[in-house]
């Protein structure tokens, strides 16, 4: 299958934004799912309600309330323009911070069951035998938990890749910029004569889809931890 | 002395209340199931905290209510020997029995490598994963690792349990290797009064 040099630009672009979401996801991810996963604190189940919003509310709302906070007046947009010169909306780095976010609440499910999954007797043990908490917490718990990491690791990515309500909402369809695989495929639907190029960019976001879910299966199973879905 | 034990602490329905001093080198800790045994192991480790009361073993206090001193369970230098050997599954055996090794400061090392593999004869099982182990050699490699933990007490959790009578004799005999060679307060703990009039005449009974 040949691709056009734009349609490369598109691949590559959703690639980079899925990247980008995925790795700035992971540790705050995992932060989160540990906190869920081992914490009794006042106020969880309201921070477990808020971390699994993305999921529930239509992403179009999503994507609106990031224009609200992110807009270059936005509360933490001006900040971020103020003292880094940052700005996200109408970039592809806003993309990035829209899957990121759509990424989230799928990515927390999976490393908080592998997590869960780690039995808390092994910590004790390795903090008789003289380790720290943070130790224990860095040669125990997060290895254990590593395949719920690569699994929901992988599982964020696909989400990235998919992602089109949020991402067209905040930083709108610029060709070159924010117009990765859905919304080129969306845009190619809007004009005549594209028939081919849509069915080429829908073929290849389906296999990069298909390709990370089952990586992400293939994971979880190798270390009998159930399903990711 | 060994162990100073005086310590009040409610789980549930269970109330345990101890009040004991002894100066044998094993100790044993005997009573029926549920009757709160590994919970004392706990304390005495530092993985739970008593609701009252005072730990010490030798000259030092590990825990006192009164006086604010609770060291933490890295702090208190015990080697734990659970029940089901709580080997971590991520690490083969040489990993495992590194672990506690690497972190006792070298000065206070007083067992080497080899010197545990050869009392405890798991020499040939160091490069073996955990989950292919039989119960008396996950046993026997759970107190090599608390044992190179350089530790200044031990907590033995039922050691026999799930062990044939073969193995149980290899275990005990251990048991009474370390009483007699290493020098090291021991806690045992059991439900059953034979299994330790043999180790030793110092028996408190809970429950």
């Amino acid at each position: 299958m040949i691709l056009t040099p734009e349609e490369w630009g598109i691949v590559v672009l959703s690639l980079k934004v899925s990247l980008v979401a995925m790795g700035l996801t992971l540790p705050v991810a995992y932060a989160l799912a540990w906190l869920l996963a081992r914490r009794r604190f006042p106020g969880r189940m309201l921070l477990d309600a808020a971390v699994h919003l993305p999921l529930v509310i239509p992403p179009v709302v999503t994507g609106w309330l990031l224009l609200i906070l992110f807009g270059r007046n936005g509360p933490v947009g001006a900040w971020l323009y103020d003292w880094f010169g940052i700005t996200l909306v109408f970039r592809w780095t806003g993309a990035a911070l829209a899957a990121a976010v759509m990424a989230l609440p799928l990515m927390v499910r999976a490393m908080r069951l592998s997590i869960e999954a780690v039995d808390r007797r092994l910590v004790a043990a390795a903090r008789t035998l003289g380790a720290s908490r943070g130790r224990a917490f860095w040669t125990i718990t997060l290895p254990l938990s590593l395949p719920g990491i690569l699994a929901g690791a992988v599982l964020g990515f696909a989400r990235s890749i998919g992602e089109f309500g949020a991402t067209i909402t905040f930083v709108s369809n610029i060709p070159g910029e924010t117009r990765t695989l859905p919304l080129a495929i969306y845009s190619g639907l809007q004009v005549p004569g594209t028939e081919m190029v849509v069915a080429r960019l829908a073929l290849i976001s389906v296999a990069l889809s298909f390709a990370a879910l089952l990586v992400s299966e293939w994971l979880v199973r190798r270390k009998g931890g159930g399903h990711v879905l | 002395m060994s162990f100073e034990l005086r310590l009040k602490h409610r789980i549930g329905e269970v109330e345990i209340s101890l009040d004991t001093a002894c100066e044998a080198p094993l100790t044993a800790l005997v009573g029926p199931s549920g009757i709160g045994k590994t919970t004392v192991l706990n304390c005495i480790a530092g993985l739970i905290r008593p609701d009252e009361g005072r730990i010490a073993v030798g000259a030092r206090v590990l825990f006192d209510r009164a006086e604010g001193i609770d060291l933490k369970p890295e702090q208190r230098r015990g080697g734990y020997v659970f029940q089901s050997g709580r080997l971590f599954p991520h690490m083969n055996v040489a990993a495992n029995l590194a672990y506690g090794e690497k972190l006792a400061p070298a000065e206070e090392r007083w067992i080497t490598r080899e010197e545990v593999l050869t009392f405890l004869g798991i020499g040939h099982l160091l490069q073996r994963a955990p989950e292919t182990l039989s119960g008396g050699e996950v046993r026997r490699v759970a107190i090599g690792r608390a044992l190179l933990s350089a530790p200044k007490f031990l907590l033995l959790d039922e050691p026999l349990t799930s062990l044939d009578a073969e193995r149980a004799e290899e275990i005990l005999r251990v048991v009474e290797r370390i009483r007699d060679e290493l020098k090291l307060p021991i806690l045992y703990v059991s439900h059953e009064m034979r299994e330790v009039e043999r180790l030793t005449g110092s028996v408190i009974r809970l429950g």
